[in-house]
């Protein structure tokens, strides 16, 4: 199992801040885990959809498609960040 | 180091005092205050909420610290930022730093501020006459960050 966290935006219109998905075992890294949710259709299609901005950490450090994940890892999905 | 995020107010005063307390190699502070706005895109701010990543937050602050001390010679560095509901006037983030020199300490704080607003992960939803909006990055902050990378 990994944990899988929204922020902001996404948290808004995806309708959770977080949950925990089972990984198939195809899914092994962050791109993998996005192609799962973009799977459930609607809204995740659409927001998290290629091109939309979306940014991901993976253990609380920012992470790209090809990062592994692995059980035990805490994911992120939010936008573009907009602090200071 | 230290890098805190917080819903209350900070008094800039107390903390610089503390950041260079007892140190004589102090010979430059910088700071910088970041403060909200009653206008942004155009459109009039009655307040904004901002939410952050807890746990990530302080770690991606941290880092940007460390790579400023790796970067320049400096002695300290202070990052308060905070999080919840703001109103136009509010103070929303502070960053100090302590160096022997003007020079460093400047660069320092600019740098951590440009890296902190493209990799902090916190994010600003706004209030507006025509209702909420969260606030969009803009690339000019992603220029800011990237011109360090052929600085130094």
């Amino acid at each position: 199992m990994v944990t899988v966290l929204y922020f902001a935006r996404l948290r808004e219109s995806l309708g959770k801040s977080s949950e925990q998905i089972a990984l198939p075992t195809t899914v092994r890294d962050l791109e993998g885990l996005r192609a799962l949710l973009i799977a459930r259709g609607g809204t995740w299609e659409e927001e998290l959809a290629p091109g939309r901005p979306v940014r991901a950490a993976v253990n609380q450090a920012m992470a790209h498609g090809d990062t592994q994940i692995a059980d035990g890892d805490e994911v992120a999905f939010f936008p573009p960040v907009t602090g200071g | 180091m230290a890098v805190r995020i917080q819903t209350a107010d900070f008094d800039v005063g107390a903390e610089i005092a503390a950041l260079r307390r007892d140190n004589p190699k102090v010979g430059a502070v910088a700071s910088f205050i970041g403060v909200v706005r009653d206008v942004n895109e155009g459109g009039a701010v009655a307040e904004m909420t901002l939410e952050h990543y807890p746990g990530m937050t302080e770690k991606a602050i941290e880092e940007i610290v460390i790579q400023a001390k790796a970067r320049w010679d400096i002695l300290d560095a202070l990052v308060v930022h905070r999080v919840g509901t703001l109103k136009p006037t509010d103070p929303i983030v502070l960053v100090v730093v302590t160096g022997s020199h003007r020079g460093e300490a400047f660069a320092a704080c600019e740098f951590i501020m440009d890296y902190l607003k493209t990799r902090a992960p916190f994010w600003k939803k706004e209030q507006t006459p025509q209702g909420t909006r969260w606030v969009d990055a803009r690339a000019t902050d992603d220029i800011a960050a990237e011109r360090w990378r052929l600085k130094g």
